[in-house]
């Protein structure tokens, strides 16, 4: 490009021009911008029914009984069935992480299948297989300890795995070569260099994923209400669902809603955070 | 101490070793020398079994490393190994990436591991970078924890690949000068390197491959100062004087040995004159 033999066209002018330089464009399209946000925001609040919204959506007295136990009940239960299937989905996820990678065919062979099967159906599916198929396949489960917990701990859990797995498998993958060479090198054996070397530097790497999938998986213990919970393991989503069905006023799933956004909020920003000081540590 | 007996080492199609015989005596330092791709580094990692040999035997200390039923962990121990990356471990402190094998792998309780750590950083100099991390140092300071991190272990046998390649040339000195201690003090020393000042101080053999076989070897003032083969010399001038080395000289004389003539359509295509694109 150094020694062009043609004639350059003139810096930032573009051929057969509009007229416009590139700077007055830019600021006519931001401009048409601005103009259309607006416009559908106009249209939005001119649409709207004002009268209704009031009525129904926030309507306090609508809330009437749900206190405290929307927070002390429900939001305890999302965060329980969140945890247990989260604490599943880590240690299974890193299980078959792992078989992706084994040198063992038949493991690789297991991983993906699995990856594969809880990846491609939907987790409302799932946790129906779980909380009705599994106690007909094995009888132990139809009564399993810890109950309810247990059937979404594995059920969002499978879920979860799939996901999780693929994550830290690529985080795994991320490890340079020379770190294993290193570590064997010192006598290390395969499984020893894994555990004390690979694998901590893998889980680093893919923290900021890892806590997404929490936010998606706080998201999905929703699908709860299919097994049937009692008045006590009732989650978010469903008890906003039952007070706005015997209220007749859907405010109850606007304060179901906003219970959603006091975890999810704080952990997209810590997502954020975590994202930024990698980029900065590279 | 170590007996390499017929070595050869393919990837796939590719024949990377073809034949390798050397033995080193304790206590020596040999610096192998030659061409990129000419399989130094392949050569030294089927030292320590990191790639596992074709064909041929490796034994040290009486340990026949190619033995399928050899517990090749504990053979490696006494085998440490310095890379030109270095490979420190990004998520531990220096102290700890001197620590972790010797207490996972020699079981040493974390008092005696990290006293033993500290005595080896002191011998390479680095008693005031224990707490830092890997990404914190220069290359120079990465490259004697990465030593004394293999020193840790105790070995009898110190293989390096190449260590002051990836090096800005005011670091490289610290290396060597740390090295040249380690010689001093009688480690048993397999070097692959480019620093020819280093091979002929320091090393008792020096040994020219290329092409996966060992085409010269003897006494660094022999292969250095006064090489016998034509390729060695070739070698020697483009590493010693790069600046007067001639573009497709290597490649004239693999042709000549190989007494192949060249017809004009294997000529290379001149070399391309940039021209604008828009
Ligand atoms: N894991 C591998 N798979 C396939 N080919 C390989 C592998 N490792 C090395 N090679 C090939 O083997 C040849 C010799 O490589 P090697 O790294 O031993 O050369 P070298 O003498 O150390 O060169 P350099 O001075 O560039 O480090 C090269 O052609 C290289 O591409
Ligand atoms: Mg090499």
């Amino acid at each position: 490009m150094a020694t062009t033999t043609h004639e350059p066209a003139p810096a930032g002018k573009s051929p057969g021009g509009s007229g416009l330089s590139p700077r007055q464009r830019q600021r006519i399209s931001r401009a048409a911008q601005y103009v259309l946000f607006v416009v559908v925001v106009v249209v939005a609040i001119s649409a709207a029914d004002w009268g209704r919204i009031h009525e129904y959506l926030l309507d306090t007295k609508a809330l009437d009984g749900m206190f405290p136990d929307l927070l002390t009940v429900a939001l305890k239960n999302t965060v329980l069935y969140t945890a247990a299937a989260y604490v599943v989905g880590f240690v299974l996820g890193l299980i078959i992480a792992l078989m992706r990678l084994s040198s063992v065919a038949p493991y690789r062979w297991f991983g993906l299948v699995f990856i594969e099967i809880f990846r491609g159906l939907p987790a409302l599916l799932i946790l129906i297989l779980v909380a009705f198929g599994l106690p007909i396949a094995f009888p132990a489960f139809s009564n399993p300890p810890g109950g309810v917990y247990t059937q979404v701990a594995i059920g969002l859990g499978l879920v979860a795995a799939a996901y999780m797995a693929e994550t830290i498998r690529a985080g795994i993958q991320a490890v340079p070569k020379g770190q294993m060479e290193a570590a064997r090198s010192l006598g290390m054996s395969h499984t020893r260099a894994m555990v004390s070397i690979i694998i901590p530097q893998a889980l680093r790497v893919v923290v900021p994923p890892l806590t997404n999938e929490l936010v998606l998986l706080f998201k999905d213990s929703s699908l709860v209400f299919v097994i049937g919970v009692s008045a006590t393991q009732i989650e978010l989503t469903k008890m906003g669902e039952s007070f706005a069905t015997q209220k007749a006023d859907s405010t109850p799933i606007v304060a179901a809603g906003l219970a959603y956004l006091i975890i999810t909020i704080p952990l997209g920003y810590l997502v954020r955070r975590l994202e930024a000081r990698q980029v900065k540590a590279r | 101490m170590v007996e390499i007996r017929d070595l050869h080492k393919s990837f796939g199609q590719l024949e990377v070793l073809k034949g390798i015989d050397f033995t080193v005596d304790r206590g020596q330092v040999i610096c192998v020398i030659g061409p990129s791709g000419s399989g130094k580094s392949t050569l030294l990692r089927c030292v320590n079994t990191l790639e596992t040999p074709t064909r041929g035997t490796v034994v040290v200390e009486g340990i026949e490393l190619t033995d399928p039923d050899v517990d090749i962990n504990a053979a490696r121990r006494r085998v440490g190994m310095v890379f030109q990356q270095f490979n420190l471990f990004p998520h531990l402190c220096v102290l700890d990436n001197v620590a972790i094998a010797q207490r996972r792998v020699l079981k040493r309780s974390k008092a005696e591991a990290e006293k033993i750590a500290q005595a080896n950083l002191e011998r390479v100099g680095l008693s005031d970078k224990v707490r830092s991390y890997p990404a914190q140092l220069s290359g120079g300071q990465q490259q004697r924890a990465a030593i004394a991190r293999a020193l840790a272990m105790e070995p009898t046998l110190m293989l390096f690949d190449e260590p002051t390649s990836a090096l800005d040339p005011e670091l490289v000195g610290d290396v060597l000068s740390v090295m040249r201690q380690l010689a001093d003090e009688g480690m048993t020393m397999l070097v692959v390197t480019h620093e020819m000042a280093f091979a002929r101080d320091v090393a008792d053999r020096v040994v020219f491959m290329d092409q996966g076989v060992i085409v010269e070897e003897g006494p660094a003032e022999q292969v250095i100062g006064d090489p016998q083969e034509e390729r060695t010399r070739v070698f020697l001038r483009r590493v010693l004087d790069p600046t007067h080395a001639q573009v497709g000289e290597v490649a004239d004389l693999e042709e000549r040995q190989a007494g192949a003539r060249k017809s004009p359509a294997d000529e290379p295509p001149p070399p391309v004159t940039p021209t604008g694109f828009n």
